[in-house]
Parts: C-alpha cells; structure tokens; sequence
C-alpha cells in the first residue's frame, strides 16, 4: 500500500547522493528487502518506475534481494530463518520462534555515471 | 496518480491549530533533525567485499558497458530506503523529549472508534494534564473539530491520497500545534492497519486500537502494526454480548505476533476499562519525565498539569 511513498524515500535518497558521490545518472539499484518489511515486491516495482520518470533515475535497473528474517527457535535452540511472523521451525515444527529481524528496507548498491 | 496505493506528496496540507491566531509558516527555524548523508566514500571499481550470498556480484560495470562510452560504476550505500523519515523521527523524538511531552501513534482500522475513544479521554482528563491531538486523515477537519469539540488543542493533518502520517509531516505540526511542556499528545493516524506500521513518527509508544466488531483475527491477518505496538486496546468492549467476537482467541492471536503486547479492553461508550486506560496514561507519563531537568519531580510534574 505505501510502495509509492518509499520509492519516493528511495528517489530522496538517490537525489541527495548525486552531488555527493558525483553522478549524473542511475543506472540500477540494488535493494534488500527483508521478509517481514511489509513491502509487496510487484508494488514496489511499479512505484519505482512510476516514481523515477522524468528523474536522474528514469528508466534504472531494480534489482530487489529478498531475505528471511532470522529468527531463535527456542526447542531447538538455535537460529533459524522465518518468511512470515507466524512461521513455526522449519526443523522442529514448534511455534516458540522470536523473530530477531527481516524488517530491513536498505538500498546496497548503485550503478551510476 | 497511481492506482497500486495512491500514495502521493503535494497533496498533503496541514491545517490550522484553530486555538492559534497566527498563520503557520514555513520560515520558523525548525530543524529538520541531523543531515544524514554520511554514506561511506564511494569505493573504486573492482571487486565487491566477499558477501557469499550476493546474488548480483557479476553484475559489475565493467562487463555492462561497451568501450568509449561513459564509464559506469557502483557506489555502495547501504542507506535504508526510510532513512529521511527516520531522521525527521528523530528529531521530533527529541523535540519531544526536551519539552517532556509524551506522545503516542494510535493506530487501527477505519471505524475502530479512535475519534471517539480519544474525545471520551480528552473530556475526562481535561484537569489532570495539558493534552494536544494531531489528526490524520486523508481528507475533512471532522475529526479535528470533534476534538476541539471536547475541549482540547487539535491540528488536522489531511493527506490527500496519502494513507499514512510520516515524520516530516508530524514535525510541521508540531511547530504549529507547540503543544505545552509535560503534554501528552495524541497522535491519531489515518485509520489503515497497513502503511502506518511502517512509518516511524518520532512517538514514544504506539497504541494499536481493535475494536470487536471487527474480526478477532485482525492480529494475524495484519502481523506489521500489532508487532509494532506497544499497547492494544480492545474497543467497543460493551457490544460484546451482541457478538460473535471470541476475546481470548484475540488476545492469543495477538500473543503470536507480539507476544509481550500489554492488552486493556475498553468500551468509551460504556466506560468499562477506562480507568486502566487513564492509569496507564498518568503512569506512562510519569515514566517519561523522570530525569527531566525542569519537569522531572512529582511536584514539577503536577505543576505542569
């Protein structure tokens, strides 16, 4: 649902970058996106392009890396990763899972000239 | 405008804090929190750092571009995508904390009866300590004047086609709303259990309202805003017996989600529950200002009410 207001965060971001790294143009952006941001990929893909017309970042490549949250299954007592909160352990089955992370919306890398 | 989420800025307008006479501008020296830009120096091109699950590291720039034209290359970041908002937040965190104003996000579902939860609170605690409300809706003063209405100092923020307050936004408002020192401020965000989870405003605790005639599997069916609070109120709690709604299966979905989430059931129209509310509220309050330079005794605290 807010896919539009992060690209434009994202857009912020690649805007401010440019005097300080020097660039004109953005050619691809790499993403990390983790499970549990509440971010709908296909959203995210649209808003980006929609958002980017007629910027420095028009027509840029987007490549989003998804991840698992990392989470502590109790029974089994050791890291796991989980794709949903309510994801049991993938090895035990049991539900005493804390989730220790996944909601990570980071920009990595940029290609630019 | 797009269709996916319809989210958009130039369309967001602060309204007026009617109790102000003056026109809120945009000159005041309101700092927008720490610069951020600190992103590590741009890395020559070569040879990304060794990270085994990168999945793009043949991607370089080398291979992409033919000769003679402009040479590409890749600026490592490592920036998150909310990162202005989350600076704005933390400017309004601090605002907040150096005048020892509690604020609170309240979030919930269209309908779930926060206007009218927070009028029934506002009325009722009116000598007990200064308070102060934001709205957030995408359109109307209603809920504003519903507000004034009960008696207190209220600032409508409507977003247009937007469906969730961000920090920035809540930063103006406070300019203009400059609510009192000791203050608890209610911030009463777009009804959607969905966006505002992710937009940190720079607030204290975010209460999350469900009300029972919604369904009692809100929790899991929207993990992002009940994992995110840090206190639920169960509303309408008077109709429970004209209902289907299992409360203890509830509270279990929302023990899944947020297992440490501290639950109070409420009804503003029967006033079951209210005290805890109020308790909680006068207690948080207390919390907050303990260490506080000028408001952090108990006789300055109460003073300032």
């Amino acid at each position: 649902m807010h896919e539009m207001a992060l690209c434009e965060g994202l857009l912020q971001v690649l805007e401010e970058q440019a005097s300080e790294q020097a660039y004109r143009r953005v050619r691809a952006v790499w993403l990390e996106v983790g499970a549990l941001a509440g971010v709908d990929v296909r959203a995210l893909r649209f808003a980006f392009d929609v958002v980017c017309r007629g910027t420095l970042a028009e027509g840029a490549a987007l490549h989003i890396d998804q991840r698992p949250a990392p989470a502590w299954c109790m029974q089994c007592a050791r890291q796991i990763t989980v794709n949903t909160l309510l994801d049991p352990c993938p090895d035990c089955g049991g539900g005493q899972v804390q989730v220790l992370g996944g909601d990570q919306m980071r920009i990595t890398e940029l290609e630019v000239d | 405008m797009c269709s996916v989420c319809g989210c958009g800025e130039g369309e967001v307008r602060i309204g007026s804090d009617s109790s102000h006479a003056l026109p809120h501008e945009h000159v005041h020296p309101h700092d927008h929190g720490p610069e951020h830009a600190h992103a590590p120096p741009v890395r020559a091109p070569g040879p990304m750092p060794s990270d085994a699950e990168r999945h793009h590291y043949g991607t370089g720039p080398a291979r992409a571009h033919a000769p003679g034209m402009a040479q590409a290359r890749m600026v490592q970041i490592e920036q998150d995508i909310l990162s202005k908002n989350d600076a704005y937040a933390a400017a309004n965190r601090r605002w907040l904390a150096e005048r020892g104003i509690l604020a609170l996000n309240l979030v919930s579902g269209p309908g779930a009866g926060k206007t009218t939860l927070l009028a029934r609170t506002l009325r009722e605690l009116s000598e007990a300590y200064p308070m102060a409300v934001i709205e957030g809706d995408q359109e109307t003063s209603n809920d504003a004047e519903r507000i004034r209405a009960a008696g207190a100092r209220a600032l409508q923020i409507n977003t247009g086609k937007g469906c969730h307050l961000d920090a920035h936004m809540i930063g103006h408002a406070l300019e203009s709303l400059d609510p009192d020192p000791g203050a608890v401020l209610f911030i009463e965000n777009v009804g959607n259990l969905v966006c505002p989870a992710a937009f940190d405003l720079g607030e204290a605790y975010r209460v999350v309202i469900l009300s029972v005639t919604e369904g009692e599997d809100k929790p899991v069916k929207y993990p992002d805003i009940f994992r995110r609070a840090d206190l639920l109120l169960v509303h309408k709690i008077d109709l429970l017996p004209h209902l289907t709604f299992d409360l203890e299966r509830c509270l279990e979905f929302t023990r899944q989600v947020n297992p440490g989430l501290q639950a109070l059931c409420v009804s503003s129209t029967s006033g079951e529950g209210l005290e805890d509310w109020y308790r909680w509220l006068k207690l948080t309050r207390e919390a907050r200002l303990v260490g506080h330079p000028a408001l952090g005794t108990p006789s300055a605290a109460r003073d300032a009410g």
